[in-house]
């Protein structure tokens, strides 16, 4: 692979040819405002943002550019600066973008750099086209268009990452907007709920329905751990508000899963908070469970194994461990029943 | 796997074969698609079902229930026939070829169309020189493959064929299934199974006894092989098993014949269920303790590709809700065991000093590192890929396998053939699935999936009620009716108690690992309503 010297900011750093300004950007610690950009995805070059100059002359956009032999980038000037101002400051002027009722805020990397580049709200009295508000087809995924800046994400996870082509961009100009399926509204397209496209919006055109706790993003706390269900293994981050409710999941970056979720990782955990989740131990009296203390509930349970291992031998007593919980807690269940109980007598349910 | 998820991009092409993985295994599923789609490569899909993946296939192959074996060994009739198999491989890495060559004479397309019900004999010869081309080609299967009476020697003949190709110990390569639960890997690695402690290490030796004797600090262990799931409930129906301790499954809902198991519950003279819900087993239990769910707790899994990951507490528990592994101590301490095990790290430090393919795993290397199993010492960066330079047992042996039907077959009485399975807004037994607001109302019940030939001539409208029964029992069902399974094939997934599917599947078992055949029963199908 041939290797290419230039310099970002002043800084001299090597790419592979064939490479974008963006990508070598990024490997070397440089952050360039964008927002149609994410590394997972294909370049469109639509949003402009991640304009650079060019050897001290032109501007390009750094996320579809090549980067080329002693090439000089500048990432940010007083030009660029004003540029990006601009842009964005049109970007607000053709859509609804009022933080106060979006569920993106505080999470909107559109909110980020309007604050990090200081942009006002125009002055000048812009047609506004209203475009289209669909909060009830799906039970999975909110749309508000109005917030929609065109960047194609969402069209692009649908197609490269979850792969089943739901999102498209439709007419022209500033008529542009996006369609599931043949113009089908989401709920009642092929959608299959895994949520990419949500996880991909830069902005709050795309939300998660709320089904689980809810709390201002900023006050979220974040923790990873492995999805419960297939043996894919997903890496999710998880995310809890301030009462210790679940709020949404989104896929980690370093698992098997490489941030991609289907519907189950997205969406099935509220079981966990269920109401219906079993809260004290309990023993069967007279053919009715009642609730009991824990010390109450292993003795009997001690007595019990302890009263048929002595009178019918260990073989008498089987156990089932469980593919559902962790190495730790199968590795204690296993051997529990062949030291503590004195049988094989011991699987799960890999065949099932 | 004997390969890794990551490695999808490097294979030239794919052979799925009972698996529908985009329902049941998403993300690989998608990271599949992404390749045939997006970046053409190829794609064979063997599955009764037309699954989303077979609209991709280059090859799809619409087989009969049961057949696998049959069409896997007629890719590699003709594979051995016109030469195409990877001679130099076979050669220098594989022995039995002789015999598995004998064996597959007989399996000529013609013949093997007709067991599996192709319509084109000739598919399955382009399919076969298509897939000697495909360097590397990986195999992914699940369910599809094991769930038989013969489900062993299916794995067997994955096996065969990707030797055959030469494409085992490469990346992009290898026979790969896919598991079915988050941890069910590391549950057969930790010894959760009738006749291995942790690392796959045989029960039936008196010098494994004696070590893991010395390692427990304990005496008077067994080598007498226990027994398998299925067995227990046997043993336990017969009133040999006279108590179970069962944490985290629900047999009620997940085994086959569903009466069979709570009679078999009811015989018991005692049963502690252990879970997070009251579920259906759990029902019949003298003793309920509430345990922790995934993301109350701190601990270890494995994926399918051998991957060990941390899991971390994310929701607090409520007070009187446990860990798993805080509650068997608790009993074994009251029944003698001096265990003091403050947290899952300390049982981890014991796990990795008696499980020699784990030795080398610490919780702060997998936070930073992936690392998959083997992994011996504390320097050796995990295996990606298996079997590399050489197979576990030396040589690759080909083992020369006889296409064997099904248990039951279709007769006058019972003439459809069911199939069983999940789908992807639901898990299993339903229990986690059926309790989330979205999953439950995409899909809030169950259905029996069938051919529209089927529909119009049992006089059947979608969305029916139908009864759908076989030896073992009956259920009432809505209809679903769409071209997706061939005529006389019908489907119904197995997550709903009310149309429970275990209440028809038979509980025959493959002779060596005892798995049932979930995947192929006889049932009639009735018109409820006149």
């Amino acid at each position: 692979m041939e290797k290419i010297t230039l310099t970002i900011d002043g800084k001299e750093v090597t790419g592979i040819a064939g490479q974008t300004i963006m990508e070598v950007a990024r490997e070397n610690g440089f952050h360039i405002p964008h927002l149609c950009y994410h590394p997972k995805l294909s370049k469109t070059g639509a949003c402009r943002l991640c304009i650079v100059r060019i050897n001290n002359t032109m501007l390009k956009a750094s996320c579809t550019e090549p980067v080329v032999s002693d090439m000089k980038v500048i990432t940010e000037d007083e030009g660029i600066k004003s540029i990006r101002k601009w842009l964005l400051g049109l970007i607000l002027m053709e859509g609804d973008h009022n933080c106060l009722y979006c569920d993106a805020d505080g999470d909107c990397q559109l909110q980020a750099y309007v604050k990090t580049y200081e942009v006002e709200q125009s002055k000048e009295d812009f047609p506004v086209i209203e475009r289209e508000i669909d909060y009830i087809t799906s039970n999975a995924i909110k749309r508000n268009e109005n917030r929609c800046i065109l960047c194609g994400r969402c069209v692009r996870a649908c197609k490269e990452i979850q792969v089943s082509n739901v999102w498209g961009l439709c007419e022209r100009g500033s008529s542009t907007h996006l369609i599931a399926d043949d113009d089908k509204k989401i709920g009642e397209s092929t959608c299959v709920k895994c949520g990419t496209c949500v996880q991909y919006c830069p902005t709050g055109a795309l939300t998660f329905q709320p089904v689980l706790g809810k709390g201002p993003n900023w006050e979220l706390k974040k923790e990873s751990s492995i999805c419960i269900y297939c043996g894919v293994g997903c890496k999710i981050d998880f995310y809890t508000n301030k009462e210790g409710l679940l709020v949404k999941t989104m896929g980690h970056e370093d698992g098997p899963n490489d941030g991609h979720l289907c519907v189950k990782g997205r969406f099935g955990f509220d079981f966990v908070q269920s109401p219906k989740r079993l809260t004290k131990p309990l023993i069967k009296k007279e053919g009715q469970f009642q609730e009991v203390g824990w010390n109450e509930a292993l003795d009997f349970v001690a007595q019990k194994l302890s009263a048929a291992k002595e009178q019918f031998g260990p073989d008498s007593i089987a156990g089932l461990s469980s593919a559902k919980c962790t190495n730790e807690e199968n590795y204690v269940m296993q051997k529990f029943m062949r030291s503590v109980i004195g049988t094989n007598n011991i699987d799960h349910c890999a065949r099932l | 796997m004997t390969n890794s998820i990551r490695e999808i991009p490097e294979s030239a092409g794919f052979l799925v074969i009972g698996s529908n993985t985009t329902e049941n295994h998403p993300v690989i599923g998608s990271m599949i698609k992404n390749e045939v789609v997006n970046k053409k490569k190829k794609l064979i899909v063997v599955d009764p079902r037309k699954i989303e993946l077979a609209k991709f296939a280059d090859f799809y192959f619409a087989i009969k229930p049961g057949t696998n074996i049959a069409i896997l060994n007629g890719f590699m009739h003709v594979l051995i026939k016109e030469g195409l198999y990877n001679r130099e491989f076979v050669e220098k890495r594989c022995e039995g070829f002789d015999e598995l060559a004998k064996t597959l004479e007989k399996y000529t397309p013609e013949y093997v169309a007709d067991i599996c019900g192709i319509d084109n004999a000739d598919d399955i010869v382009q399919a076969a020189r298509l897939m000697a081309e495909l360097k590397p080609m990986a195999l992914y299967y699940s369910m599809g493959i094991t769930q038989f009476m013969s489900g062993v020697n299916g794995v067997k003949s994955t096996a065969n064929l990707q030797m055959l190709l030469g494409n085992m110990g490469v990346a992009g390569g290898g026979v790969n299934p896919l598991r079915g639960q988050n941890n069910v890997q590391g549950a057969c690695d930790m010894g959760a199974l009738p006749a291995t402690y942790p690392a796959y290490i045989p029960v039936a030796s008196d010098e494994n006894k004696a070590k893991f004797e010395a390692a427990w600090g304990t005496q008077g262990m067994s080598t007498k092989p226990g027994l398998t799931l299925m067995e227990m409930m046997n043993a336990a129906h017969a009133g040999d098993v006279k108590a179970m301790y069962i944490m985290g499954e629900n047999p009620v809902m997940s085994d086959p014949n569903q009466q069979h198991v709570i009679e078999s519950l009811e015989h018991l003279d005692f049963l502690v269920v252990q879970d997070i819900f009251l579920t259906e087993t759990a029902r019949y239990a003298d003793v309920v303790f509430p345990a922790c769910a995934f993301i109350e707790k701190e601990g270890t899994a494995t994926n399918t590709e051998r991957r060990v990951q941390p899991m971390h507490r994310v929701l607090k528990p409520k007070d009187d809700v446990k860990d798993d592994w805080w509650i068997i101590m608790q009993i074994a301490r009251r029944m003698g065991a001096n265990w003091d095990y403050e947290e899952p790290k300390d049982i981890f430090k014991e796990i990795i000093a008696v499980t020699p393919s784990y030795a080398g795993i610490t919780y702060k290397r997998i936070e930073e590192e992936l690392i998959q199993w083997p992994c011996p010492t504390k320097e050796h960066p995990g295996t990606q890929i298996l079997h590399k330079e050489t197979f576990s047992r030396g040589k690759g042996l080909f083992t020369a396998i006889d296409y064997t039907p099904p248990f039951e077959e279709t007769d006058r009485e019972y003439p459809v053939i069911l199939t069983t399975g999940r789908i992807l807004e639901h898990f299993h037994s339903g229990t986690m699935t059926r309790n989330s607001k979205v999953l439950d109302e995409t899909v809030p019940e169950g259905f029996v999936e069938m051919h529209p030939n089927d529909a119009s001539n049992y006089n059947i409208s979608d969305g029916e009620l139908v009864a759908v029964s076989t030896r073992r029992g009956s259920i009432r069902i809505k209809a679903k009716i769409l071209k997706r399974s061939k005529p006389n094939v019908v489907f119904i997934p197995f997550h709903f108690f009310e149309s429970c599917a275990n209440k028809l599947t038979v509980d025959c078992l493959d002779p060596v690992c005892k798995i049932p055949e979930y995947k192929v029963c006889s049932c009639k199908i009735e018109k409820i309503s006149a």
